[in-house]
């Protein structure tokens, strides 16, 4: 628990609690890619560069877009939150948030406790992964380009569609 | 072959880059202020008042007639008469303009003046050179700042100064003839008492210098040739002022 | 002697760093080398904007700016002592907070993109295993200042501006990244300081540079492409064009803002063309082997300068791309092209050394860059125009 980790965790934690507490929606969502960067930057104080520089690549270029582009193409951001930030039924959300907390501290904590305690984590090379994701992960990564695949062709069929019901 | 126009396209730039430090059309900038390019001879930016000979006050061809003024379409000619006459270059007593101003930053170079002008008295100059500090003195131009000799009008434009001495010298030689008869007939006619009178006007003629504004000798001629001749249709169009 | 003068600027910097105690060392010596980026990129900005407005005015038959200094060479200096000072005018219903923080974004993103690119034999300031997955990383943030420029400005066209220009650049990111991928195929690594190491080998003195195989020029040529959509250079500038919407997502911005969007997009130009030759044209290594005794870093430099020759060229040579002729021009071109250039690659490899893949994968790629030619062509029914004029 070194000085750097509690800034990376005070920065990721501001972030998301800036995310869920603004205002402007717009603010919000550069809130996310505040944490989503803290995020990064954990995986990068552990030593995992790829993973590190892929969550920058993937969430702050191109999720954190996305969410961007969809709160302004469907012009949320004009109309600002009325009526406070908390909703109705803010007691049964903290209780469940607080049950799916502590069911994650105790996996966890339990995960931890069964890990052989090492002195140093070997880093992780490119190579490895590289190695991993076409021998043992193979069926993996091709479900997941088959998934991605498929998305990619519903969004364009989509986006098609309304062309030519708007004409 | 998709991407042939890009090449020739960048084929042609290059040539432009590389032609631009050696050839003198691919770089036709003129570098102002320190060259200028030489105004063409149909150039024209904002009225002079034309003067013959030397002096400017006295060669001045302007007889404040007061045309250009009143034809002028923003109203930037300003003119009082002079209450005296005073002679002008051929030594004719003229009415003459006491002020004359053009306000140049009015004035919107449509050229009407020159044209209605009947003593061919003003004309086009080429400067643009003209800013001042001072918006509004600096741009009005007097009479003394409009006042620029015939040679400078041969040097700016030649061919129409070339044409207007022609016409004004033409018009000078048929009035003097006029006169020469005038003067012979009427000597003629009125023997011994005449040729002292009408000997004064006859030597004036041939002594004013081709291209002044002898447009003034037909102005006393009307009162002269009544008894000779009684209808004058004007030869230079000199209307009584 | 040729070593020292090679390695000039390492040498001078452990000499500055020795007279300090040991365990203060390492960390001034990477501050050295933050300013040294600091300091030579900017002024490269500065003499490349005069080189562009120069080159771009001899293109079209006249001088560039030639007042200011001998050649118009202090142009910058009379560039940014206007920027300075200018008013700051921020639009009263902006944003006021992001409208701040999106330059400083832009120009911390771009200048995060030198740490990894190799400028001389030595001279990387963090070499990474994965630094050309970082290179890109942080052209990726460069997306997000754009919008936040766009959109805090409270400006419909700003936001047009800013909209257009992140679905152009996150089209264009994938051509960037596959081009490149080819490469690390090839090198088999990440690193790109182990790329450059990869290409300095000579056979009869010519370099192994990857641009001349096959592969290699196709990628260089469709990264070219990609890095002048990704740093919205002409002809791919329609969000800031001039004549479309003034200035796009910087419309709004005014005095020292614009001129550090102006810097962070000039200085993307720089390190988007570092890392084409790092990847393509061998780094800081020399074209012939006899040529060796030049210093590493001046033939890296020359590579960057040669490169925003090309980027000037173009940007004097071609009309303004209108955006649904760009987007089709990224999917429907030039990311097949890039995926025919993957496959071209693997073949390379797997063929193994010889004669035999040279004329492989050259058939391939000419035949593939012909059938889509046609195709383009054919479907756009070019020809000459038959015009119809009103009875």
């Amino acid at each position: 628990m070194t000085p750097v980790f509690y800034i990376l965790a005070i920065l990721t934690l501001a972030g998301g609690l800036a995310a869920v507490t603004l205002k402007n929606t717009v603010h919000c969502a550069l809130a996310l890619t505040v944490a989503f960067a803290g995020l990064a930057l954990f995986f990068l104080q552990l030593d995992a560069q790829f993973a590190g520089f892929a969550q920058i690549l993937i969430y702050i270029g191109a999720v954190a877009i996305l969410v961007v582009f969809a709160i302004l193409l469907t012009r949320s951001s004009e109309a600002e939150a009325s009526g406070g930030i908390l909703s109705r039924h803010w007691l049964a959300g903290l209780i469940i948030a607080a049950a799916v907390f502590a069911v994650l501290g105790w996996a966890i904590l339990r995960g931890a406790q069964a890990l052989p305690q090492e002195s140093a984590v070997p880093a992780v090379t490119v190579h490895q992964i590289g190695t991993a994701l076409m021998g043992r992960y193979v069926l993996p990564l091709e479900i997941v380009a088959l998934l991605l695949t498929s998305a990619l062709i519903g969004a364009v069929i989509v986006a098609m569609h309304e062309k030519e019901s708007a004409k | 072959m998709l991407g042939e126009g890009l090449l020739k396209g960048l084929a042609e730039t290059a040539r432009n880059f590389a032609g631009s430090f050696v050839s003198e059309e691919r770089l036709t900038t003129v570098q102002y202020p320190e060259e200028r390019v030489a105004p063409i001879e149909n150039t024209r930016d904002f009225p002079f008042l034309v003067y013959d000979g030397d002096d400017w006050h006295a060669g001045m061809r302007c007889v404040a007639c007061q045309i250009c003024e009143k034809e002028c379409p923003p109203k930037c000619i300003y003119i009082e008469k002079s209450k005296d006459k005073k002679p002008d270059y051929v030594g004719k007593p003229q009415i003459y303009p006491a002020r004359f101003d053009i306000d140049i930053s009015v004035c919107m170079s449509c050229q009407i003046c020159v044209e209605v002008c009947p003593f061919e008295a003003i004309k086009m100059d080429t400067q643009f050179e003209l800013s001042t500090a001072d918006r509004f003195g600096g741009l009005l131009l007097d009479k003394q700042q409009l006042a620029k000799s015939n040679e400078y009008y041969h040097e700016i434009h030649p061919t129409e100064a070339a044409e207007v001495d022609a016409r004004l010298a033409e018009e000078k030689a048929k009035t003097e003839a006029k006169a020469r008869a005038a003067a012979a007939a009427a000597a003629a006619k009125a023997g011994a008492p005449a040729p002292a009178a009408k000997a004064a006007p006859a030597v004036d003629k041939p002594a004013a210098v081709p291209k002044s504004a002898d447009l003034a000798a037909p102005v006393p001629k009307p009162s002269e040739n009544k008894p000779e001749s009684p209808a004058k249709p004007d030869q230079g169009g000199a209307p009584d002022s | 002697m040729i070593e020292r003068l090679d390695q000039i600027f390492i040498l001078l910097r452990d000499w500055l760093v020795h007279f300090l105690p040991a365990n203060w060392q390492a960390v001034v010596a990477t501050v050295l080398n933050v300013v040294a980026i600091i300091a030579v990129f900017p002024t490269l900005f500065a003499l490349v904007t005069v080189m562009e407005r120069k080159g771009l005015g001899r293109m079209q038959n006249r001088f560039g700016p030639n007042r200011v200094g001998p050649y118009g060479l202090f142009q910058p200096v009379a560039d940014g002592i206007k920027a300075l000072t200018k008013e700051d005018v921020v639009p009263f219903r902006a944003d006021t907070i992001v409208h701040f923080v999106a330059p400083l974004v832009l120009v911390v993103a771009v200048f995060m993109g030198f740490s990894v690119l190799p400028m001389g034999r030595n001279m990387v300031l963090a070499d990474m295993d994965a630094g050309l997955l970082f290179f890109f990383a942080m052209g990726a943030s460069t997306e997000l200042s754009v919008f936040m420029a766009g959109w805090s400005s409270r400006n419909k066209y700003s936001l047009l501006g800013a909209m257009r220009a992140v679905a152009q650049m996150i089209s264009y990111e994938v051509p960037l990244l596959m081009s490149g991928l080819a490469v690390v195929m090839i090198s088999g690594s990440l690193t790109l300081s182990k790329i450059v190491e990869a290409q300095n080998r000579y056979t009869f003195g010519l370099p192994h540079w990857y641009v001349f195989t096959p592969w290699g020029f196709a990628g260089l040529v469709l990264f070219s492409i990609a890095a002048m959509a990704e740093t919205n250079r002409s002809p791919f500038d329609l969000p800031e064009g001039e004549s479309e919407l003034v200035a796009g997502y910087f419309t709004e911005y005014s005095g020292f803002k614009f001129a550090l969007f102006f810097l962070g997009e000039y200085v993307g130009m720089f390190s988007i063309a570092g890392m084409g030759a790092t990847l393509f044209l061998g780094g800081w290594s020399a074209p012939l082997a006899i040529l060796n005794w030049v210093p590493s870093w001046i033939w890296f430099f020359g590579k960057l300068m040669i490169a925003m020759c090309l980027f000037i060229w173009i940007r004097g040579t071609m009309p303004r791309l209108r955006q649904d002729q760009l987007m089709n021009f990224a999917w429907k071109f030039v990311i097949p092209m890039t995926l025919v250039n993957l496959f071209v690659a693997a073949l390379w490899r797997f063929v193994g050394p010889g004669w035999a893949r040279w004329v492989v994968c050259w058939a391939i790629l000419i035949a593939f860059y012909v059938l889509m030619g046609q195709t383009i062509l054919r479907r756009r029914g070019l020809g000459p125009r038959s015009y119809r004029y009103a009875e």
